[in-house]
């Protein structure tokens, strides 16, 4: 697309198809194609590398105007990790703990899905890796909030510093489960602030990332966007319109299963993959 | 996204100008497509799948059965309907078993797609179907994965294979391999091989996933993808018909409120039919793909097609016909009337049928209003009369009237309101049949306008709604002068006067809100 030698009509639509190809939506892709239209027309360019810049400008634009850091001042610093089934919560925690034990802090995750087969068990395998204690529930089927009160417990007696509480999936369609979370974030706060609320949005993931980021801002209070399995070939351009509707940044990106797989999210480097 | 409504909606708004035309355009038609093409990008269906439909529904919207229908946007909703099932369930079809057991099934997807939940889900599914089910656990790579694999196998009470403790640790293939003879060994007569979630583009574990499909030569190869996956799907899909050639397609969470282009996408790509959906984290929350009801999903539709079904279920071709002809020969009875309300009530209850229309959230608080025991009390004055009454109401003196109020517990004056009622709708029915334009109050429905068309106008209760609708004008009159077809098509238009009758004909239309209102009116 931007190799040709000037910008024509073909341009513009092979660039409207690969920001709708890269899930961007309808919507944004729209925003997006008329704000560089005008843009070229304003400096007059026909040359396909400016139209690539200003597009990888825009993209970066877009994400900078958020703040991207993680705030973990507090001791213990609480953070909650949420999202749909299967978008790699776990792994997740398992590698932002290993993260965290990296910059030396002491860790302690709290497994409080209680409800998927085996689930505490992956979360202790991932302790056991990236060197974190971990509270277990003391049966099955315990109540999350009452093992992510216990975490807290603990790293309040241990002097730990930072607490990840793991939640089991749900959709963010079972308005049960997402009372369930509000719970779980009422009990914790009876204990300490909570520093972060993690969303973990997979970037395989559609224009339902959306409804997603939506209902769990609502329910749990999303401070943080985690977007996970950017190893693949999805671009997960969905999380650009999360991020300008919710109004909440990226913090965290996955690249991969093993334990070190797990970045802080540079925009700059993220709208260079998006955009090449 | 639910801010722009639903697909019927958006459609109905893009035909609402065609209400002074008696044709659609080619422009018309290619704004109708762009709001298809926008439904459909918003439903994550792939880019170039959404081309080759759109180009394939433009013509189809161009053609004759668009122009001649009474409801154009209804018409065009229905062709949407018809190619996306098409794609969805063209070759809509059952697990196939090995002719010499044990039948193996092997599981593929993405990482969090859903597969060991699904490998429990099927297990327990097989095993109520008479099967003996044995589960394989050959996702040796993710945390934990074999104990989540026994676990759920403890719940759907099959055994579970799992020699390695994984985590790292075990060889896949090998796994598959010994299963296989394991299987033979103690008769069971399913193998289900759950392997480790894998991307596309991880060319290593694409070959191992190859070498287990290799190993255990399966009867079917079920790619699980996750219902919410957006325009990455067909990647995936084509690197995973590449690296495995699946032989059928599982869409998991469908729970969620995720429109599930997806599947429309995979099974366009790689032409492999979804054979089943999950719907939920249970081990029973699982069934057969409905190709009809994803379709409609897709489109967000709501629940307009059961509608249309259930509306073209309640109507009796041949009933609508022959009050078709009463109208014209001026016999409409009071019987007829009550018959034709009958029919109405069989389609259950209207304020719970009107919900099942994708645009009905603003018409909340007139369906608040509306009493359906109106219709019980229209019945019992009916029913109070004698035969004679109801075939010649004009026989109703004031005694009559007297003692069918008495019988049906209503009052002298709700009889007559009845009595002047019908004659007023069979009056102007006659007018409609016959092919007249009517200018009596009561009357119904635009059928060019669609369910969100005319709601000012209701609400305005004019009498005489300017019903100069060239469309329906044209069809009317086309009716007419192809003669002997001309009653059927008198039906749709003539019973929907009634609120009723709008449902039959070439295009099968829900009952509008307009045709309501005119019911409504015309019990009161």
């Amino acid at each position: 697309m931007f190799a040709k030698k000037t910008i024509d009509d073909d341009t513009w639509d092979d660039l409207e198809d690969a920001l709708i190809s890269a899930d961007f939506g309808p919507d944004l892709t729209d925003a997006i194609v008329a704000e560089l239209r005008a843009k070229v027309a304003r400096y007059n360019t026909t040359d396909p590398a400016d139209l690539q810049r200003m597009l990888r400008e825009g993209i970066e634009e877009r994400l900078v105007r958020f703040d991207t850091t993680l705030k973990l001042s507090e001791r213990p610093a609480v953070v909650l990790v949420v999202g749909v089934n299967g978008v790699g919560k776990t792994t997740t925690i398992g590698k932002f703990a290993r993260f965290l034990r990296g910059y030396g802090r002491t860790v302690v995750v709290g497994a409080a899905d209680t409800f998927r087969a085996a689930a505490v068990e992956q979360l202790a395998t991932w302790a056991e890796r990236a060197g974190a204690e971990i509270v277990r529930p003391q049966q099955q089927g315990q109540d999350p909030a009452s093992v992510a009160f216990q975490t807290i417990e603990r790293a309040k007696a241990q002097g730990i510093e930072i607490v990840i509480i793991d939640t089991a999936g749900r959709l963010q369609t079972k308005g049960g489960l997402m009372d369930e979370l509000t719970k779980i974030r009422r009990v914790i706060e009876k204990q300490a602030t909570i520093a972060e609320v993690l969303l973990v949005l997979d970037a395989t993931t559609g224009q339902n990332g959306l409804a997603q980021a939506e209902a769990f801002v609502q329910h749990a209070g999303v401070t943080g966007l985690v977007l996970t399995k950017l190893d693949g070939s999805a671009k997960g351009g969905f999380v650009l319109s999360v991020q300008e509707r919710t109004g909440i940044p990226i913090k965290l990106v996955g690249q991969g299963e093993q334990i070190g797989d797990l970045t802080g999210f540079t925009p700059h480097v993220f709208a260079q993959q998006l955009v090449g | 996204m639910a801010t722009f409504g639903t697909l019927s909606d958006r459609l109905s708004d893009t035909f609402r100008n065609l209400r002074t035309k008696g044709r659609l355009s080619a422009s018309d038609v290619d704004g109708t497509v762009r709001e298809i093409r926008r439904a459909l990008l918003d439903a994550d269906v792939a880019l170039d799948v959404v081309k080759e439909f759109t180009g394939k529904v433009r013509e189809r919207a161009l053609g004759d059965e668009v122009n001649k229908a009474l409801n154009p946007a209804q018409q065009v909703v229905q062709i949407v309907n018809e190619e996306l099932v098409e794609i969805l369930g063209g070759q809509q079809r059952r697990l196939e078993f090995a002719k010499k057991p044990p039948t193996v099934i092997m599981l593929a997807g993405l990482q969090g797609a859903g597969k060991t939940t699904l490998a429990g889900k099927l297990a327990k599914w097989l095993k109520k179907d008479g099967h003996t089910p044995m589960l394989v656990a050959a996702d040796l790579q993710r945390p934990n994965a074999v104990t989540q694999l026994q676990v759920v196998g403890q719940q759907a009470g099959v055994e579970v294979y799992a020699p390695e403790p994984g985590n790292g640790v075990g060889n896949p293939v090998k796994v598959a391999k010994d299963a296989i003879k394991e299987a033979e060994r103690r008769q069971f007569d399913t193998v289900i091989v759950d392997t480790a979630g894998r991307l596309g583009v991880d060319a290593e574990l694409m070959k191992q996933a190859g070498d287990i499909r290799k190993a255990v030569d399966p009867d079917e190869v079920l790619f699980v993808i996750d219902a919410m996956i957006g325009q990455d799907a067909v990647a995936t899909a084509k690197a995973f018909q590449a690296g495995v050639d699946f032989t059928g397609v599982v869409l998991s969470k469908l729970d969620g409120d995720a429109r599930g282009g997806a599947a429309l996408s995979v099974a366009s790509v790689t032409g492999r039919p979804i054979i089943f959906a999950s719907t939920g984290e249970g081990l029973d929350d699982f069934e057969p793909f409905h190709p009809d009801r994803m379709a409609s999903r897709i489109l967000d539709l709501g629940d307009i097609l059961t509608l249309i079904e259930q509306a073209q279920e309640a109507f009796d071709e041949d009933e609508a016909r022959k009050v078709a002809e009463k109208f014209a020969t001026d016999t409409f009875t009071l019987d007829d009337f009550l018959g034709q309300m009958q029919q109405l009530r069989n389609m259950g209850s209207i304020k719970k049928m009107m919900g099942m229309l994708p645009g009905a959230g603003g018409m909340k608080q007139q369906l608040e209003n509306f009493d359906e025991r109106e219709i019980v009390r229209t019945e019992a004055i009916i029913q109070s009369m004698t035969k004679a009454e109801r075939v010649n109401p004009k026989l109703l003196n004031g005694s009559r009237r007297l003692r069918i109020a008495r019988g049906s517990g209503m009052t002298v004056t709700d009889v007559n309101q009845l009595v002047t009622r019908f004659e007023q709708a069979a009056k102007m029915m006659k007018t409609v049949a016959k092919g007249g334009m009517p200018n009596v109050p009561g009357m119904g429905p635009i059928p060019g306008a669609g369910f969100s068309g005319g709601r000012g106008k209701q609400q305005a209760k004019k009498k005489g709604s300017k019903s100069g609708n060239p469309a329906k004008r044209a069809a009317e009159n086309a009716a007419i002068a192809s003669g002997a077809k001309s009653t059927t098509d008198a039906a749709a238009s003539g019973g929907s006067g009634f609120g009723i009758g709008g449902a039959k004909g070439s295009a099968p239309a829900a009952p509008s809100a307009e045709e309501m209102a005119a019911l409504q009116r015309f019990m009161r």
